[in-house]
């Protein structure tokens, strides 16, 4: 006689604290095998793309720091770049070294975050209190550049809003010097330690052929063998003139995307120090005074330097028409943005691509089959923040 | 870059000459132009075709066009590793007409078309799972289209009265003002409107 089971279906979330944020997943259990995964996503839809319709692009930039408030400034990036585009503006040398420089602080961000909490999520409580502390000093940096330690702010179509100090630069190149000591103590905690390997390596497989069809980025791309970085293939900025590796997982499951992200960090860490070394001198926006405003000291001497300021924060700059597609490597992979302008000052219509979206998504795919205690690993392996999935 | 994107340009007109509508190379993006019905053809040779080879679907954007007599467009992006390229596919299409789902070639296209039918209300063919994925249960509307108001139709609160979350409709001190800075150099709108409608008032 067969036994009838029935499957249990668990909700798992939306307040879970391993959901990393507001994700409510259905799951329906066969004992303790998961048979499927429904993530509910939407719990913290703002309509960004509706209300960038609304404003300026000046307006506009600042929302992109809270679609992944991790590593709010490689969002920006995007962002700024789509409109550089569009408006065929030079962006100034200096401006792209800082611009490099913060965007790295950003992977950095991104990357001790999603690995401590990973380790966290698999019962290990100790990184997380090392790695927040370096978070800490990272959005100082932020802090000193731009005034606020999350949302930033502070690209800007044509270069960066303001300079960054001198003693700023000295400051972040010591931190480079001593945080490779940082990552050595994490590993030490966690690379081979017993708990965590049985925990991460083979959880959460992916081939190279599904990372593909699942329109996998970043870290989960390369975590699976595929050697797909932005920053090499179709280099922005001066990514070309920089000496970095891209490190490539061999089996694609859990523990080599956690090795990928420790190697990651090592490499923006080096691409910080290049690009201190070789910082130039000069402007850091684009001296277009119909893109970028005047100073402050011009202002108050220059009747057309006033009117341009005063033009650029009521009617702000008007983008030629027509469609770009830009993609940065964000911490989390290709983070895109396809911005359509009908040659107003508002962007008629901007679509934001966020590569957590496709990363949930295959969540079906990667946990089917799985134990319900890997559920929380395999969701911190996928570098989730929901600013960005939910949009 | 331009010549790589020239040659694919050339490889997909010759192939499909019959299914291309137009195809053009802007901002050092590959574009092209299709009819709607041909769509899964023409990705199934994207992806398939040895010189193209664009194996991810990257994202579909919808845009909205009231104005225009095929109200939507759908833009699909994709990314050819092997090329290291990529292309933008564009349709045009009515509000009661359906599309074709990639879902069998892309199993990722799936809750890119679920947020378009979310955001736009369009509607898939042969989808396995069209529901609503960011706004909220039983929400009504299609928030990105250009007639759906910022503000929305309906807000929340907390309601003592009933112990819990209630809907009610969206209730402003102070509607929502849109201030036109356009330069009046160039002419705003409303100098435009008022400049026409005199023109039109002598001729009569």
């Amino acid at each position: 006689m067969v036994k009838k089971t029935k499957s249990l279906s668990l909700n798992f979330g939306p307040q879970h604290p391993a959901a990393h944020g507001v994700l409510r997943l259905i799951l329906e259990l066969d004992g303790e095998i998961v048979e499927k995964a429904d993530p509910h996503i939407g719990l913290l839809h703002r309509g960004t793309e509706k209300l960038i319709e609304q404003k300026t692009y000046t307006q506009a930039l600042p929302y992109f720091d809270r679609l992944d408030y991790v590593a709010p400034m490689n969002q920006e990036h995007a962002f700024a770049l789509a409109a550089e585009k569009l408006l065929k503006v030079e962006v100034p040398i200096r401006a792209k070294y800082i611009r490099v420089i913060f965007c790295e602080i950003g992977r950095i961000l991104s990357h001790i975050l999603n690995v401590t909490t990973q380790a966290l999520d698999v019962g290990a409580l100790t990184p997380s209190l090392w790695g927040f502390e370096e978070r800490e000093t990272l959005m100082t940096f932020y802090e000193r550049a731009s005034g606020s330690r999350l949302h930033a702010n502070y690209f800007r179509t044509g270069g960066v809003h303001k300079d960054i100090p001198f003693k700023l630069v000295e400051d972040i190149e010591k931190f480079c010097k001593s945080f490779p000591k940082i990552i050595d103590d994490l590993e030490g905690l966690l690379t081979d330690n017993r708990i965590f390997k049985q925990r991460n390596v083979e959880i959460g497989l992916v081939s190279k052929q599904d990372a593909l069809d699942h329109s996998f980025s970043g870290v989960m791309l390369r975590g699976s063998g595929i050697p797909w970085d932005l920053r090499k293939s179709q280099p922005y900025e001066i990514y070309k003139d920089l000496d970095f590796k891209i490190p490539v997982g061999k089996n694609g499951d859990c523990y080599d995307r956690y090795l990928c992200r420790i190697e990651e960090m090592r490499e923006s860490v080096k691409i910080i120090l290049q690009c201190i070394e070789k910082l130039p001198k000069g402007p850091i926006k684009s001296i277009d005074n119909k893109i970028s405003p005047p100073n402050r000291d011009d202002i108050k001497q220059s009747m057309e330097a006033l009117i341009h300021h005063f033009k650029l924060f009521t009617e702000g700059y008007r983008v030629p028409k027509g469609d770009v597609y830009t993609a940065v490597e964000a911490p989390k992979g290709e983070f895109g943005v396809y911005l359509i302008s009908d040659g107003s000052n508002k962007p008629y219509r901007c679509k934001i691509r966020a590569p957590g979206f496709s990363h949930l998504q295959a969540m079906d795919y990667l946990i089917r089959g799985h134990m319900l205690a890997d559920v929380p690993a395999v969701l911190g392996s996928l570098d989730i923040v929901f600013g960005e999935v939910d949009r | 870059m331009y010549l790589k994107l020239k040659k694919i340009e050339k490889l997909i007109n010759s192939e499909l000459s019959s299914k291309i509508k137009s195809s053009s190379i802007n901002n050092e993006e590959l574009f092209i132009e299709i009819e709607e019905k041909n769509l899964v053809d023409v990705v199934q040779f994207l992806k398939s075709n040895d010189g193209c080879k664009f194996k991810q679907l990257i994202d579909i954007a919808g845009v909205d066009y009231p104005e225009n007599e095929k109200r939507f467009e759908l833009i699909y992006l994709f990314l050819s590793h092997e090329h290291n390229t990529r292309i933008k596919v564009l349709i045009r299409f009515d509000v009661n007409q359906f599309i074709n789902s990639l879902t069998k070639i892309f199993p990722s296209s799936n809750w890119m078309e679920r947020e378009v039918f979310d955001m736009y209300g369009i509607k898939f063919k042969n989808h396995p799972d069209l529901r609503r994925i960011l706004t909220d249960y039983g929400f009504k509307g299609h928030p990105l289209r250009k007639d759906f108001p910022l503000t929305g139709f309906n807000e929340v609160r907390y309601s003592e009265k009933n112990k819990k979350v209630i809907y009610e409709p969206v209730k402003l001190e102070q509607n929502y003002r849109n201030f036109d800075f356009e330069s009046p150099w160039e002419g705003t709108n409303y100098v435009r409107e008022i400049k026409n409608s005199e023109k039109d008032g002598k001729k009569n």
